[in-house]
Order: structure tokens, then C-alpha cells, then sequence
């Protein structure tokens, strides 16, 4: 099973490496300089507000974008050069949590996570379902493994996701907004899972979220991303303390600062007709 | 849903499409009459075909013996040559006549072999020497209409 | 004016480009699904699934539409061969016009509202809820995985759907004519076979109901894929599948006949 592999010690224990990335859709640039890296073990939280080019990122990450400028390794290999073969081979590295689970949903709860080791390896039907009863039981939903995904509650679902994303034993596992549309237990729920499997299984983790408060607890740095460049970085505590008025303002969740509260537009009372 | 249940409805589906297509090839065509026995064909040159087709049924004393397997122009003679694939457990005379008749009054036509008396049998590629074309409605009506003096030109017997 | 003549001439290109940029898409993702096809031949579970969920599911619709129209076939057909007298004729009218035309052609039509609706729509929303970019992630190629057996799956099951329409419809019209209206029964039969030829008529039929189940399924998957994955961009596509499989089918069906029955 190539998923058990481990990384080559004696490149680095960084599993990310970027330099000076950019991106563009068509013309638009999306993501500019950006300079970011994850070492082995660690939980990195990449945040902004909706629309920043966070989630691009870790699309770049994953394989399913190429940069357009700059230097991407993930797991000692640079992206840029590998063709499909290649990077499905580095995916079977790869866990990825996605922002509604994504599960199947034609398959159960165990088959969801069974899903992986059946393509990807010959194991016999007896170690599958240890293999699989393991990963719920570490996500607390091991009795749930006959039901349908329609059946599970947002948190749970995002848990089966979870369970399904390190079915693989992945060296990297990546979060697309692991939080949205939780409930405050869901919430802490998912956090420490985020944590304990980030501790127990020494993967590196890379969450991309916009909620400032649940994040900051777990992670252990934080890269700000706004209009496409890395506004700031550092550990928690950093950015707590921090003054720069972006991060002031995302922290501590104000409506109105360097972003706006409002769309660019033109004058209110030109609009309302008033002036002239 | 359970993959002994998924298995054995498409197992009940598999044999229930090829028994529709067995029955379609069996019972609803001719496929168990002659079309994979052995075939010869010979050749029929006729002066009408009428509303003969190809596939029509090649019959004789009633009973389907071949098909017409195809219908052309001979540009020699200014008729229609007609080829006739039959079925290879029956042999004809030489001397067998072809005809084109008409089942019923406005039914399918079909080409009518009426054995001779030589003792040579036709063998694959010959060609039936005695022919008598499709009567043709409209002069048959003339016939009728203009009395007997007609009568070798309009009932269409060619003997080559 | 001229601006106005420009614009609409800008219009109708954007249009065809879009088009041949739309069927070149469409034409690479077709070869793209036959050249991952491989591996869902190593896992016949796979099309075996797929087979329950287009042909199994669509047998009920096959069957019961089949037996109608067959029986409005034995109906029409006896009135109108009647005014000749020559009812027995029945059996090869209803026989012929199920296998060469209505068989293939309905039952096409039926798996397009059936079966290729279902494929995109179930396509589109695995898209929509990222199970595709999920399926990618895990290293799993999603044309291989979800696309190629639903296609064996489909074009496995058209031609079976479209003799059971015709074998349907045959009995159709024999309850109608023979034990209905008492048509003779014996030149009911013997006067089809006589007609029904097997390989002019029964495999022309098969062959187009073959070609019939590519185009309807090439088209619902390519549809489901290439959704705008919305619910709006899904219902879309789901409509669209339904309507262009449908054209295609009429269309294919004319070519087809064209070519195979032109002899006769």
C-alpha cells in the first residue's frame, strides 16, 4: 500500500514548500508571491475572508490547479512536473476533508471509508473491515456504519469525511472549511478530532477555514490571506496580539475596517438622487 | 441495496433480453427455415418483374424453396435479371420454368418454380431458360376489354 | 446599422464556435471514457450495478409501453388492413414495424427519459457535491470509476430493452388481432415469419438499437459532467440530455435506415 509509505527523511520535514506562487483563472490574478510552508506534524491554518483565494490554494496544494509562477513542493515533489500518473501517485498520500464531506452518497457509511482501500489495494475483505472499523472508531462513529449518508447530521457527515480522508494513512490531510455550517458541539468536535489525528497519526495538516476563534485554538500558525498575498503570519498568540488593523479586525470579527463593510460604489447620495 | 439482490435481477434481465431476442429471431423471423443452410443461386432473366422485391420467397408446388437475392437491368437484352438463392437441399431440371405470380389478387408476388423433365439438375451460376414474366394488371384488363386478337402480345409469355 | 449588422453576425459566430468548442469537448471525453474503460472490464461488479440501475429499472416502462403499443399497432393495423381483406397480414405489420422502427426508435426514447435523465442528473449532482473532486483526491480517476461502466452498463442494456419493447409489442398485437378481434391465428404467425427476415429485419433492429444506446448514453454522461454544478446548471443539463438524446435518436434512426433498408 503505497498510502503507508513514508516520506523520504532525508529531504526535510517540510511537507509544503511554496516560493513566490502565483495563479491566475484566464487573466485574473488570483494568488500573488505567495510563500508558505508546513512542516511534518504541524496543524497550519491558511484564513481570510470568503473570496480571498484560500481555497484556490489549497486546490494548488492538491494537485487539482496549476501554479502559474513559482515553486510548489508538496512532500518533496514539485507539482509543476508531474503528469497524471505521478500526481494520482502522490495523492494516494493526500487526504482531503471537503467542505460538506462530499461523501458518496450511494454508499454506505463503510463503504464510504472502505472506498480507498478497495481501489487502491487487494486486501481481503476481513482486514478491510478492521482497517475501516478503526478509522470510524477514531472519529466516534463506528456504531453508524450501516447508515446513508443522507442519514447523518452535518457534523457527522463531515466526521465519515474525515475518517475516510486518513482511510489511506496519509502523510498530508488538507481541510476545506472543515467548520461551516456546524454547531458549536460539532465545532469543538471537529477541532480536536482536527488535532488528536494531526498528533497521533504525525501528519501535517492544513486547514483552510474563515472561523477565526475555533481555529485559533488548535493550529500551530496562521497564514492570512487577503486579495491574493499573505497579509500576515504567525503563531496564534502572535496574531492575537497582533495591531495590524486587518487581522485586528478579522480576529475580533469587526464589520468594518480595511475590509469594508461596504462594495465599492459610487456616492451614497448621488445613488439616492439627492444631490443635483 | 444488497449485491446477490443487484446480481440476480440483472441475471433474470440478461436472460429475459436474450430470450426476447431469441424469440424475435425464432419465432417472429425465419432464421431456424434456411437463411444458415447451404444456398446456390441461378440466375432468371424475365421480360416484367412487376412488383417483384428482393427477399421475395421463391416457391415451388407452393413450398418456399429460396429468395430472391437480387433484381438488376440487363442492358443486352432490355430485361430484368432476377437472381434466386435456393436452398441447396433441393435441385431443379434444366428445363425448370420461373414465374412470377401473385399470391392472392393483391398480395406479395413471388417467383414460382415449376420443375421440367431433364435429367440434368441445374448447378450454381446457371441460368433458368424459361421465364414468364409478371402479368401485368392493366393489360390483362386490355385483354379482356379488346377481345382474344391480343392475346400473345399482352399476356406476356417470353421463351428465349 | 452596420453596428447593428455586426453585432448579430458576432453573435451567430460566438455561437458556432461555441458549438464546435462544445462537440470537440464532448468528442475527447467520449475517447477519454472508452480509452478508461479497461479497467471497469476487470470489474464486472461495477457494470453490473450499472446495468441494474439503466436497464433493470427501466424494464417496467419497456415492458408495459411495449405491450400498448403493440396493441394500438394490432388495432389500427387490423382497421386499416381489413378494407383490403387481407387481416392475416397483421402479424407481419405489427412484426415488421416493432423490430426495423418502433422497437429500437421507442424503446431509445423511453432509456432516454428513463435511464439517460437519471445518468445525468446523477452525474451533475455528484459533481455539484464535490463526490467527483473527492473521488480525484483519492487518487481514483473518476472517468474510470463513474463514468465508463455506467456507459457499458447502458449500451449492454438498450439492445435487451429494445427486443423486449418489440417481443412485448408482437404479443401485443397478437392478443389484440388473434384472440381479440380473431384473426386467423396460424397466418398470423406463418405470415410474419414469411416476411420477418433475421438478418435484414431482427439484426438491423439490434444494430440500431446498439448505435441508439451509445449516442443516448455518450450523451447523458457527457451532459451530467459537464453541469454547472448548481441545481439550476443540473436540471439543466438533465433537460438537455432528454432533448438533444431524443434528436439524436430520430436523426441516427433516418441515417440508419437509409443505409440498411435501402435495397428494398
Amino acid at each position: 500500500m503505497h498510502g503507508l509509505a513514508p516520506a523520504d527523511p532525508a529531504v526535510s520535514d517540510l511537507s509544503i514548500e511554496i516560493r513566490d506562487l502565483s495563479f491566475a483563472y484566464d487573466q485574473r490574478l488570483v494568488l500573488k508571491g505567495i510563500d508558505l510552508t508546513a512542516r511534518r506534524g504541524q496543524v497550519i491554518a491558511i484564513m481570510g475572508n470568503s473570496g480571498c483565494g484560500k481555497t484556490t490554494l489549497l486546490r494548488l496544494i492538491g494537485g487539482a490547479l496549476k501554479p502559474s509562477r513559482g515553486r510548489l513542493l508538496v512532500e518533496g515533489t514539485d507539482m509543476s512536473t508531474l503528469d497524471e500518473r505521478g500526481l494520482y501517485r502522490l495523492r494516494r498520500r493526500m487526504g482531503m476533508l471537503f467542505q460538506f464531506g462530499a461523501l458518496f452518497t450511494d454508499l454506505t457509511v463503510f463503504e464510504n471509508v472502505a472506498f480507498a482501500l478497495r481501489e487502491h489495494s487487494d486486501l481481503p475483505e476481513e482486514m478491510i473491515r478492521d482497517l475501516v472499523f478503526m478509522k470510524l472508531n477514531a472519529v466516534g462513529l463506528r456504531g453508524a456504519h450501516d447508515l446513508k449518508p443522507s442519514e447523518l447530521s452535518g457534523g457527522m457527515a463531515r466526521r465519515v469525511a474525515l475518517a475516510r480522508a486518513i482511510a489511506l494513512e496519509p502523510a498530508l490531510i488538507l481541510y476545506d472549511e472543515p467548520f461551516a455550517g456546524l454547531d458549536p458541539i460539532s465545532l469543538g468536535v471537529t477541532g480536536n478530532l482536527i488535532r488528536r489525528l494531526t498528533d497521533t497519526l504525525g501528519v501535517t495538516s492544513v486547514v483552510v477555514t474563515h472561523d477565526v476563534q475555533e481555529s485559533l485554538k488548535i493550529v500551530d500558525y496562521v497564514y492570512f490571506v487577503s486579495e491574493g498575498v499573505i497579509e500576515a503570519r504567525g503563531t496564534p498568540a502572535e496574531l492575537r496580539a497582533s495591531v495590524l488593523p486587518y487581522v485586528h479586525q478579522f480576529v475580533h470579527g469587526e464589520a468594518d475596517g480595511p475590509v469594508p463593510f461596504h462594495y465599492p460604489a459610487p456616492d451614497y447620495a448621488e445613488d439616492l438622487g439627492v444631490v443635483a | 441495496m444488497q449485491r446477490a439482490t443487484i446480481d440476480f435481477w440483472v441475471g433474470v434481465f440478461v436472460v429475459a433480453g436474450i430470450g426476447a431476442l431469441l424469440f424475435l429471431a425464432l419465432r417472429v423471423g425465419n432464421m431456424g427455415a434456411f437463411d444458415r443452410a447451404e444456398t446456390y443461386t441461378v440466375k432468371a432473366t424475365f421480360n416484367n418483374v412487376g412488383g417483384l422485391k428482393v427477399r421475395a420467397p421463391v416457391k415451388s408446388a407452393g413450398v418456399v424453396v429460396g429468395r430472391v437475392s437480387a433484381i438488376g437491368f440487363d442492358p443486352e437484352l432490355y430485361e430484368a435479371s432476377v437472381t434466386l438463392r435456393i436452398d441447396a437441399r433441393y435441385r431443379f431440371p434444366v428445363d425448370t420454368t420461373a414465374s412470377i405470380m401473385t399470391s392472392g389478387l393483391l398480395g406479395e408476388q413471388y417467383v414460382a418454380l415449376e420443375a421440367g423433365g431433364d435429367d440434368r439438375m441445374l448447378a450454381a451460376g446457371d441460368t433458368l431458360r424459361l421465364t414468364q414474366g409478371a402479368v401485368v394488371l392493366e393489360n390483362l384488363i386490355g385483354h379482356f376489354i379488346y377481345g382474344r386478337g391480343d392475346a400473345d402480345k399482352t399476356n406476356s409469355a417470353a421463351e428465349h | 446599422m452596420m453596428q447593428a449588422l455586426a453585432m448579430v453576425l458576432r453573435g451567430i459566430g460566438r455561437r458556432v464556435v461555441d458549438g464546435v468548442w462544445r462537440m470537440g469537448v464532448a468528442t475527447r471525453f467520449f475517447a477519454l471514457t472508452l480509452l478508461y474503460s479497461g479497467q471497469c472490464f476487470r470489474r464486472p461488479g461495477l457494470i453490473v450495478r450499472e446495468i441494474f440501475s439503466s436497464g433493470v429499472l427501466s424494464l417496467i416502462i419497456i415492458l408495459v409501453s411495449g405491450l400498448f403499443v403493440g396493441m394500438v399497432l394490432g388495432l389500427q393495423g387490423y382497421e386499416t388492413l381489413q378494407t383490403y381483406g387481407s387481416e392475416e397480414a397483421l402479424g407481419i405489420l405489427v412484426a415488421l414495424s416493432l423490430v426495423r422502427e418502433l422497437g429500437p426508435v421507442v424503446a431509445a426514447l423511453l432509456f432516454a427519459s428513463r435511464a439517460g435523465s437519471a445518468i445525468t442528473a446523477e452525474i451533475g449532482l455528484m459533481k455539484a457535491t464535490e463526490q467527483i473532486a473527492a473521488m480525484e483526491m483519492m487518487a481514483v480517476n473518476p472517468v474510470a470509476r463513474v463514468v465508463a461502466p455506467r456507459f457499458w452498463g447502458a449500451v449492454i442494456s438498450m439492445p435487451f430493452l429494445a427486443a423486449m419493447f418489440s417481443a412485448m409489442g408482437i404479443f401485443g398485437g397478437y392478443l389484440v388481432g388473434v384472440v381479440l378481434i380473431g384473426v386467423d391465428e396460424g397466418s398470423f404467425w406463418s405470415q410474419m415469419q414469411a416476411a420477418v427476415d433475421f438478418r435484414e429485419d431482427v439484426l438491423n433492429g439490434v444494430i440500431k438499437s446498439v448505435v441508439f444506446g451509445i449516442a443516448v448514453t455518450a450523451i447523458a454522461l457527457f451532459e451530467g459532467y459537464d453541469a454547472p454544478p448548481t441545481a439550476e446548471g443540473v436540471s439543466r443539463a438533465t433537460t438537455r440530455t432528454v432533448v438533444t438524446s431524443s434528436l439524436a435518436i430520430l436523426g441516427l434512426d433516418f441515417i440508419l435506415t437509409a443505409i440498411m433498408f435501402r435495397g428494398v
